[in-house]
């Protein structure tokens, strides 16, 4: 049985020498498999007096676990060798840019109405929208702004050449038309463009306007102050200063216009107040019963606040090297 | 508008400084836009007396002066001023000051004289605009003296924006009775004194229309010399509040209007003939006014005229027939009260704008008429010397505004506010207001005063008793939930489909909804396009018929600005004559030029086509639940290419199309090409329905793959819309995988790669059960189009 140590000495030596998995398992099958030469040994235990062939059988058991072992330990160190140089193989620059296409953006005032309409979402606010081609009714008589009133001046109002229509010059046209529709409680927020026959660094013929109403039996001028804060602070997500000041609009009253404090002193930012009794009237809602506030404000100007711009010009130029700044 | 401060303070002058006085006025309704100051730059600046004035040899119009400035020697100054005298006063600036603009005075030697500092004119103290000539200052200012204090000039104009509902507060007077209410102090304008009549002339006045003019103050004043100036302590109210000066008699109407807010109106009594009568404009009849322009009057424009026809729109502007000049001996004024509404939009329709029409138009108080005449009279005396008639007041007092008891609920002032206010404050209020009130229980019956146009209802008390208390003592509440959930309101997709298209490289652009009437019928073909009656320019004369025009506008801006890959798109209404009718439909457009990926450094870059845009449209409507029950049809359309243009449409319904734009049109408007585009007709595009499970096959798919042969110009969607019928219900997906043309293929044949894939839930298919589905396919299409199997 000497030679059982001398078999186990070779066996090891093979199984280092093995260069790949495949070696490995030649190995493997010569000394384990069943013509394997451990296994032969075994075989002849049955040869041995039997006083010898418990030891023998143990030492060949013991040879056989040992050659068992430097195979798993082979296999795993020939495995890492492998997956070590297919690493090395596949090793790539991580810094190059990804492939594929460029995302585009959404317009800086289409990212502002959706904040907009998001926020006022949250607290029960519905989205409304109306036609950009409005009679005179929706647009001004309905608000309790007759023809000749000194307010239209506030409005220069575009005018269909061959039709008795205009174009809105506010999105209130959307509130009216609502309440034709809908009876109270109502809640509303309509955003859209209206145009105003003016153009200079201030003002595009064409803007945007964000429109607040809230019709029901509880509404008070506290209501709006509590709600324009609530919205100013979350919209410019942060602390802001505002201040209400008395103003005038034909279908508020009272009316406010609210200023934000900014680093130069006040800036306007909207109108608001509550809804005229004439108007509620107009829609066929009892003016007693039900009270409500309406707010309005520019888009453009909103965004213009966010994003540090300082023309509003800019907003419909559509120049890609601005528009990527938002994206 | 404009005011000075201490005109203000000379009716109210609360213990606050300016920037607290502009605060408090602007939280109470009267917005304060801009303070300015009246001394800036006038430091050095004093009172110069010429005490000789030689012509300079040589020069035509340059003088030398000995100027005595005060304390010192007489100084030698040349002066080119036309209006330079012995014995006048103008204002000095001395060697060192920099006046207003900016210009520091040096000692000169001009045409070999030395000039010590300059005689200034207005203009160069930023005094006034376009006034020729040295300032001449009164007689009393001591030479030396400051010229800020000799003017007043330590002293800030406040601008004001007084809103449309207030016309009330459109004078010094006005503005000066609210800073009382808010600070509860008196106010007190000048002493206003009846002036005895020193002659019995007068003008008989009709009321022809008293509904319209209930009221008309006339008064003659004879032997007037208006040769001479106004007052320059007038004329520097005037300025500060943004008046020319014309004569004195005009600025003393100016001066009244300002300081009262009665507009008035000074006729040249010579030039009148016989009765003054207030009637409405007959049919065609025609001024020329003041501001040299003859217009009609509309019948319902109220006139002024005499026995000879009009002589002035009413509350507007008079004529210039009957205008005052330097020449002018007798003046006849006019003071009088017309009715809002038949003043409002007359000016304005007429393309006319006059501070009258602006005051008449709000309102002003039926009451003043009289008051402005005694007050205009007594300065006028002052000023130009004269003899004043009776002070006719005529007056339909029947016609005259009544005022209106208003009621005034606490329970509703506190509900709307949302505050309780006291019913001791509301009553305050009211009465600092001038309102006259009288407390019922839980209630006030309130009368507003007369130049109150304003107050009618009940919310427009609330609003003053909200305003006087102030809004920021208004507390904020939380809106709580009252309202129940929604689902109507603008299409909600349209949110999702922008984010598709920001995620395939798209920015969204907002063009004008109004463009050229030429260019939009160059880019979608002649149409009806909605005009307007006031573009704001010629290029935006007419409304948008669709988003294309405006989208390509982009483009060339952008490509003009070295920009080589545009994709734009935009969401918005157009705007149609459809069946004579008028539609606004919500449309999603876009636009792509140049390589399909952005430059970069492993992809093969090529020109963006028909099928990058095809794919996008195609991910828009997949985002809308839509990918099957499509339908692509070629089509020919105005500024589309008509190879590579085809509108799609789900279930019938047309709802847009995707195109490459006519190489002719690209040319007129210097694009390259090809540029692709896509228009969406929002409201056609159908809602999702929703999903029904459709259950997965436990069972393994087998596939079949067929290369088919068919004519080159048979649409692809056919073929397979055959195999998918064929193939019948165990087909669970087909893909063209290829569409070859080349070697081994016929000219005229293209082959179609296509992979149909089959799965029943019930089974494992057996490939006999395919092979006859797959016979069947292959024998619908050879029967249908000819198609064979390629070899």
């Amino acid at each position: 049985m000497l030679n059982v140590a001398d078999l186990l000495k070779r066996a090891l030596a093979e199984i280092q020498a093995a260069q790949d998995l495949h070696a490995l398992d030649a190995v493997r099958t010569s000394w384990l498999g069943r013509k394997g030469e451990l296994t032969a040994l075994l075989k002849q235990l049955g040869t041995l007096p039997a006083a010898e062939r418990p030891a023998a059988g143990e030492a060949i058991n013991q040879a056989k676990t040992r050659v068992h072992d430097a195979i798993e330990a082979r296999k795993l160190a020939l495995e890492q060798g492998r997956i070590e140089s297919q690493l090395q193989a596949e090793r790539i620059d991580v810094t190059l840019p990804g492939r594929g296409q460029r995302r585009g953006g959404l317009h800086p005032v289409t990212q502002t109405l959706e904040r907009v309409e998001d926020l006022f979402s949250q607290i029960g606010f519905a989205i409304a929208d109306g036609p950009e081609i409005e009679d005179d009714f929706h647009n001004f008589e309905a608000l309790n702004i007759p023809a000749e009133h000194p307010a239209r001046a506030m409005h220069d109002t575009f005018y269909l050449r061959d039709h008795p229509l205009l174009l809105r010059t506010h999105t209130s046209n959307v509130q009216i038309r609502y309440m034709l529709r809908n009876k109270p409680p109502l809640r509303i927020i309509s955003t859209g463009r209206v145009f105003r026959c003016d153009s200079d660094m201030t003002h595009t013929p064409m803007f945007n306007q964000i429109e607040g109403l809230v019709v029901d039996e509880v509404s008070s001028f506290a209501d709006l102050k509590g709600v324009l804060e609530d919205f100013v602070a979350h919209f410019f997500a942060r602390p802001v200063t505002l201040r209400f000041r008395p103003s005038f609009f034909p279908f508020t009253e009272p009316s406010a216009e609210v200023d934000i404090l900014g680093e130069r002193g006040w800036l306007e930012i909207l109108g608001c107040g509550m809804v005229h009794p004439r108007v509620l009237e107009n829609v066929g809602i009892d003016s007693e019963r039900f009270t409500g506030f309406a707010f309005g404000m520019g888009a453009e100007r909103l965004a213009m606040l966010k994003y540090g711009i300082n023309d509003l010009r800019m907003f419909f130029e559509n120049d890609v090297r601005f528009l990527r700044q938002f994206a | 508008m404009k005011i000075s401060e201490k005109w203000l303070r000379e009716w109210v002058d609360p213990p606050l400084d300016t920037a607290a006085l502009a605060e408090q006025l602007t939280l109470a309704g009267f917005e304060v836009e801009t303070v300015q100051r009246c001394d800036s730059g006038l430091d050095g600046v004093v009172v110069g007396v010429v005490e000789q004035c030689e012509p300079l040899a040589g020069s035509d119009h340059l003088h030398v002066c000995k100027v005595d400035a005060g304390n010192g020697p007489v100084l030698q100054v040349v002066c080119g001023a036309p209006n330079v005298r012995r014995g006048e006063r103008y204002p000095y600036a001395p060697p060192g000051v920099v006046l207003p603009g900016g210009r520091r005075i040096e000692p000169a030697v001009i045409r070999g004289v030395q000039s010590t500092g300059m005689l200034c004119s207005a203009v160069e103290l930023g005094l006034g605009e376009g006034t020729v000539g040295l300032l001449v200052l009164d007689e009393g200012a001591a030479p030396g003296s400051d010229l800020v204090s000799v003017l007043a000039l330590d002293d800030s104009v406040l601008e004001v924006a007084i809103t449309p509902n207030r016309g009330d507060s459109m004078s010094i007077a006005g503005l000066a009775r609210e800073t009382g209410v808010l600070n509860r102090m008196q106010v007190a304008g000048p002493a206003i004194t009846p002036v005895p009549a020193a002659s019995t002339r007068c003008r008989a006045v009709q009321l022809a229309a008293p509904e319209a003019c209930p009221r008309y103050v006339g008064r003659i004043i004879d032997d007037v010399d208006l040769t001479r100036l106004s007052p320059l302590w007038m004329r520097e109210r005037l300025r500060r509040a943004g008046v020319r000066t014309i004569n004195a008699a005009v600025d003393i109407t100016n001066y009244v209007m300002l300081e009262l807010g009665q507009p008035m109106h000074a006729f040249d009594d010579a030039k009148l003939h016989g009765d003054i009568v207030v009637r409405y404009a007959g049919v065609g009849e025609r001024l020329t006014f003041l501001d040299e322009q003859e217009r009609e009057l509309a019948p319902d424009m109220l006139a002024i005229t005499d026995a000879r026809g009009i002589v002035a729109m009413a509350g507007v502007m008079g004529g210039l027939a009957t205008s005052i000049s330097t020449s002018t001996r007798s003046i006849f004024l006019e003071s009088a009260f017309f009715v809002p509404a038949v003043i409002m939009g007359r000016a304005r329709s007429m393309g006319m704008q006059t501070d009258a029409a602006q005051h008449f138009e709000r309102g002003v108080d039926p009451d003043l008429p009289v008051r402005a005449m005694e007050r205009a009279t007594t300065l006028l005396l002052s000023c130009c010397g004269g003899q004043a008639g009776p002070t006719v007041d005529t007056c339909n007092r029947a016609a005259l505004p009544q005022p209106q008891a208003v009621t005034l609920r606490h329970a509703r002032v506190n509900r709307l506010i949302g505050v309780d206010v006291s019913a001791e404050t509301i009553t305050d209020i009211l009465r600092r207001l001038g309102f006259e009130t009288v407390v019922d229980a839980g209630s006030w019956q309130v009368t507003a005063p007369s130049f109150r146009f304003d107050v009618g209802i009940e919310a427009d008390l609330i609003e003053e008793v909200a305003r006087i208390h102030g809004y920021g003592q208004v507390p904020s509440r939380n809106l709580g939930g009252r309202v129940g959930m929604h689902q109507d309101g603008p299409d909600p997709r349209i949110r999702d489909w922008r984010r598709v298209l920001v995620e395939r490289g798209y920015l969204e652009a907002i063009t004008f909804s109004f463009t050229d009437a030429a260019y939009q019928d160059l880019v979608l073909g002649a149409g009806d396009a909605l005009a307007l009656r006031n573009p704001i320019a010629s290029d935006l004369g007419v409304m948008r018929r669709g988003l294309l025009p405006g989208l390509l506008g982009a483009v060339t801006f952008n490509l003009k600005r070295q920009q080589t890959r545009i994709r734009l798109f935009e969401t918005g209404r157009a705007f149609r004559m459809e069946n004579g009718k008028i539609t606004q439909p919500l449309l999603l457009a876009g636009v792509i030029f140049g390589n399909n990926y952005p430059e970069q450094w492993d992809i093969k870059n090529i020109s963006s086509d028909f099928y990058d845009v095809k794919n996008d449209v195609e991910s828009i409507l997949a985002a809308a639940g839509i990918s099957t029950g499509l339908r692509w049809r070629p089509q020919i359309g105005p500024g589309l290419h008509p190879g590579q243009h085809a509108e799609v449409f789900v279930q019938d319904q047309r709802v847009g199309y995707v195109s490459s734009v006519h190489p002719r049109v690209l040319q007129a408007l210097d694009l390259p090409g090809p540029m692709l585009v896509f228009e969406l007709d929002v409201e056609h595009i159908p809602a999702r329905a929703s999903a029904q499970l459709q259950l997965v096959s436990r069972f393994p798919s087998l596939r079949r793959d067929l290369a088919i042969v068919v004519d080159q110009d048979l649409p692809v969607y056919r073929v397979l819309d055959a195999a998918a019928a064929a193939a019948g219900e165990a087909l669970t997906n087909l893909e063209l995988f290829d569409v070859y043309q080349g070697e081994g293929i016929d000219l005229g044949k293209k082959s179609l790669a296509i992979g149909l894939i089959f799965q029943v839930t019930s089974s494992t298919l057996t490939d006999e059960a395919v092979d006859s589905v797959i016979n069947s396919v292959l024998s619908a299409l050879r029967e249908e189009f000819g198609g064979r199997l390629r070899e």
